[in-house]
């Protein structure tokens, strides 16, 4: 045991342990406090509630479209509003711009850094964005002109001091929303590169983000390597609510003050790295590490499908905006549509 | 001298729950009651005790977890390729068949959650055990690597040949069965953990560096500050019985089910089943004259999904007008604006707000109560994104209380709805073969000749631009060449194949 060398290091070590011990106890019996009044509330279990609701019938979907041609690893993806449109990118630094309905190649980006592992499109279509180990968020305007060096014109958006795990366009193509490997996530205004607002909370790499928009203004929830889901408000940077929960990451966030479900089944072995619901919320589709998609019914808490096809990792996974399809990005270096 | 194992912590510990849960698979498949039958399997002249078939291994999967041959040979598939059983004949095949194919059990000793990672020094050993007994026979990949670790290691290399001759030497003090059991074991091992060709195992490794990067939580009095103020705001926030929330839910999907074309279809197809686009085409933002009868119903499931959609805002827009009180939503959109803008025109349309709608005399002048408008007012003077935000909730909830409820009343909205078509139900083709052509649509960028469509300052058009309509009239065979012709330029700079 190592002893202060001077006395009055001594006594101050004494009052910080002293001041640590009191918060730490003031922490608890407040977090004490905060489950008890949630236990209160929580009166009932969904397979209660949904006792009531008709089981599902035999589902079946199929892959409809594969699209060759990244390199690579497929890591990320994103739907335009158009609703056959996206955009996926690469761990070979590759952005492609697809028609997924004509499987056309629509634009390419080559960017400068390897692992592209967030990419979204912009509301009105004319741009995407995307980023990865280079730290940063970069935004590229579409052109059709086929002079144009779609590089050329990219605008760096968001600066962090690690890896970008996700991006998200807000409402307009305005505002994007980073989640990062430094433990952050933020706001930027696209046209200046301005900060608009920071979200700290984390207490280790968040690695993905959703929106949920409402009347009242427009919260997102963050999921991050330290096992918690925090709600953020847009506007003041306040986190409203942190979820606890997992066994390991959170690698997806996809919108519902308690957990109020797990899926899972005891023969699914490999973890499931992205997920999203169906248009009315009732089917919940996750891709998973063992290379297959299963289809949850989320009312009933039972599988109702399980689709194969992919040949690695499934990656990404999105609902299309109007529910027609779902798209999977697969370290396999196809996208796949299913439908 | 082993390579220090950063293993099971940290970014392991993934791994190590699938790991977990195959382990729970295998010793439910031992158990002597509800396992597995085991047999006597051949190998040439030896009689391997305790294997079993491929097609045992499946059946039993499919019965225990009640699933489809296809997910059953998929989940035994796993086990192999990660050594939890080992195929007998065929070792450096790690797949699962589902025929007579005899396959064991790996030992716990040699399963790879509880020797991880695979250290050099064992390879030299095993790779100089092989040597020494084979006499020379190693495979090619094999040899490359024994030659490799030679040097690496040459400062050992006494002790890994002595460690391979002592092992030998006890090996052949077994009875034979037990030594090829033994053997097919370990070999079966390092074909896991040191694969002919690594990608196999690449799974393994650092499969998203990224994640590399966990920093541990440190107990600090700033933290805990934090968690203290968290903690009480929580507690002051207003909570709901789990059984309205839930029940909110249940109700919500119930009402969006015929909405969800996965659950339901669609009308007349599905675009990605049928190839047909019709489905799009009749329910695009705004050009299309008579929109489908969902599309309408939903206009009346909230508020928001009436503003959400274009047609439904321009037609609640009509209503208004009719009442006299369109300046609202006006009002709502341009705030709309401000706050989703650029950062460089906030200034600029906060002025534009104040003297169309909120300066006394002003053209649309909005009913807000004073002491919303005066906070309002206070806030103009040092304009910002959110400056309009009370003023805005305050317009919002008197649309939808009072506007809203009676737009749904109304005949307009009622018309809308009988006019409202549905679709026939196309079904798939009959003839498989005979796909249908996909068209390309036009792309939502702008084409050269036509700039970007500039959003108006005003708040007449609704804020999301539309996929520029203008372009789908004027530009759509041009766009289309411009677009197959971008392609193949595209095509040979990139040389990405289709």
């Amino acid at each position: 045991m190592r002893s202060p060398p001077i006395p009055e290091m001594a006594t101050q070590e004494v009052q910080l342990s002293e001041t640590l011990a009191h918060l730490k106890t003031e922490s608890d019996t407040l977090k004490g406090k905060l489950e008890e009044e949630r236990a209160k509330l929580h009166d009932v279990e969904l397979h209660q509630v949904a006792e009531k609701v008709e089981g599902l019938g035999q589902f079946v979907m199929k892959t409809r479209r594969t699209l060759k041609g990244h390199g690579n690893k497929v890591l990320c993806m994103d739907w335009c509003k158009d609703k056959r449109r996206i955009v996926s990118s690469s761990q070979d630094g590759k952005v492609i711009v697809w028609d997924a309905f004509t499987t056309n190649k629509e634009h390419a980006v080559t960017m400068p850094c390897t692992w592209v592992m967030a990419c979204a499109y912009a509301p009105s279509g004319c741009a995407v964005a995307c980023g990865g180990l280079d730290n940063k968020c970069s935004v590229y305007p579409l052109s059709l002109d086929k002079n144009e060096n779609l590089a050329a014109k990219k605008k760096s958006v968001a600066m962090h001091t690690n890896y970008l795990s996700a991006c998200s366009f807000t409402n307009s193509d305005m505002q994007i929303l980073t989640s990062s490997g430094d433990g952050t996530c933020a706001l930027w205004d696209v046209e200046s590169g301005q900060l608009l607002q920071s979200f700290h909370g984390h207490a280790a790499d968040v690695l993905c983000l959703d929106l949920a928009p409402s009347e009242t203004g427009n919260t997102f929830v963050s999921g991050g390597c330290d096992k918690k889901a925090n709600v953020w408000d847009m506007r003041s940077g306040q986190c409203i609510q942190s979820f606890e929960t997992h066994e390991s990451d959170i690698n997806n966030s996809s919108e519902a003050d308690r957990e109020v479900a797990i899926y899972s089944k005891e023969s699914i072995i490999f973890g499931v790295s992205s997920v999203d619901f169906s248009l009315s919320g009732r089917l919940l589709f996750g891709g998973y590490n063992d290379y297959t998609i299963n289809v949850w019914d989320v009312l009933k808490g039972t599988r109702v499908s399980i689709l194969f096809g992919h040949e690695n990792r499934v990656s990404t996974l999105r609902v299309s905006p109007d529910g027609t399809a779902f798209c999977t990005g697969s370290w396999d270096h196809t996208l796949r549509t299913w439908a | 001298m082993t390579i220090n194992t950063l293993a099971k912590g940290g970014w392991h510990r993934d791994q190590m729950a699938c790991f977990r849960k195959m382990e729970k698979v295998i010793v439910a498949m031992q158990d002597p009651d509800m396992g597995m039958k085991m047999r006597n399997q051949r190998l040439l002249i030896t009689v391997i005790p305790h294997a079993m078939t491929g097609r045992d291994v499946i059946n039993w999967l499919m019965q225990k977890y009640n699933m489809c041959e296809e997910e059953a040979l998929h989940l035994g598939g796993m086990l192999v390729r990660y050594g939890y059983i080992y195929p007998l004949k065929e070792p450096r095949s790690l797949v699962l068949r589902a025929d007579e194919s005899p396959y064991r059990f790996q030992t716990p000793y040699f399963w790879t959650s509880t020797r991880w990672p695979a250290t050099e020094l064992d390879y030299a050993i095993y790779l100089a055990k092989k040597n020494i007994r084979k006499q020379g026979e190693l495979m090619e990949y094999e040899k490359e690597r024994y030659s490799v670790l030679h040097k690496r290691i040459n400062h050992t290399w006494d002790f890994v040949v002595m460690q391979a001759r002592e092992q030998l030497r006890a090996s052949k003090q077994r009875r034979k069965a037990d030594r090829i059991v033994l053997e097919c074991q370990e070999q079966a091992y390092w074909l896991i953990n040191r694969p002919p060709v690594s990608l196999t195992l690449s799974t393994f490794r650092i499969y998203f560096i990224a994640h590399f990067v966990c920093v541990c939580v440190c107990v600090c009095t700033f933290c805990l500050c934090l968690q203290i103020e968290f903690c009480r705001r929580a507690l002051g926030r207003n909570r709901v019985k789990s059984s309205i929330c839930l029940e909110g839910f249940v109700k919500y999907s119930e009402q969006y089910l015929s909405h969800d074309p996965i659950m339901q279809g669609c009308l007349p197809s599905n675009p990605w089943i049928s190839d047909d686009t019709a489905h799009w085409t009749m329910n695009t933002e705004v050009r299309v004259p008579i929109p489908s009868r969902l599309r309408v119903e939903r206009w009346s499931f909230s508020f928001m999904e009436l503003l959400n959609d274009a047609m439904g805002r321009r037609e609640f827009m009509t209503y208004l007008e009719k009442e006299f009180s369109a300046e609202n939503l006006c009002f709502w959109q341009a705030c709309e604006d401000i706050r989703h803008g650029e950062n460089s025109r906030i200034v600029e349309k906060v002025e534009e707000v104040y003297k169309n709608f909120l300066a006394p005399g002003a053209a649309r002048w909005v009913n807000i109560d004073s002491k919303t408008m005066d906070k309002t007012l206070k806030g103009i003077q040092h304009p910002h994104r959110f400056v309009m935000d009370d003023a805005q909730m305050h317009i919002y909830f008197l649309m939808k209380k009072d506007s809203f409820p009676r737009y749904l009343k109304s005949d307009l909205y009622k018309n809308m709805l009988a006019k409202a078509i549905v679709p026939q139900e196309v079904k798939k083709s009959v003839f498989p073969f005979m796909r249908r052509q996909r068209h390309s649509s036009p792309s939502p960028v702008p084409t050269l000749a036509q700039p970007a469509p500039v959003s108006d300052a005003r708040a007449e058009k609704p804020e999301r631009v539309d996929l520029p309509s203008s372009i789908v009239c004027v530009g759509h065979h041009s766009n289309h060449r411009k677009g197959s012709s971008a392609f193949t330029e595209f095509k040979a700079r990139t040389s990405l194949s289709t």
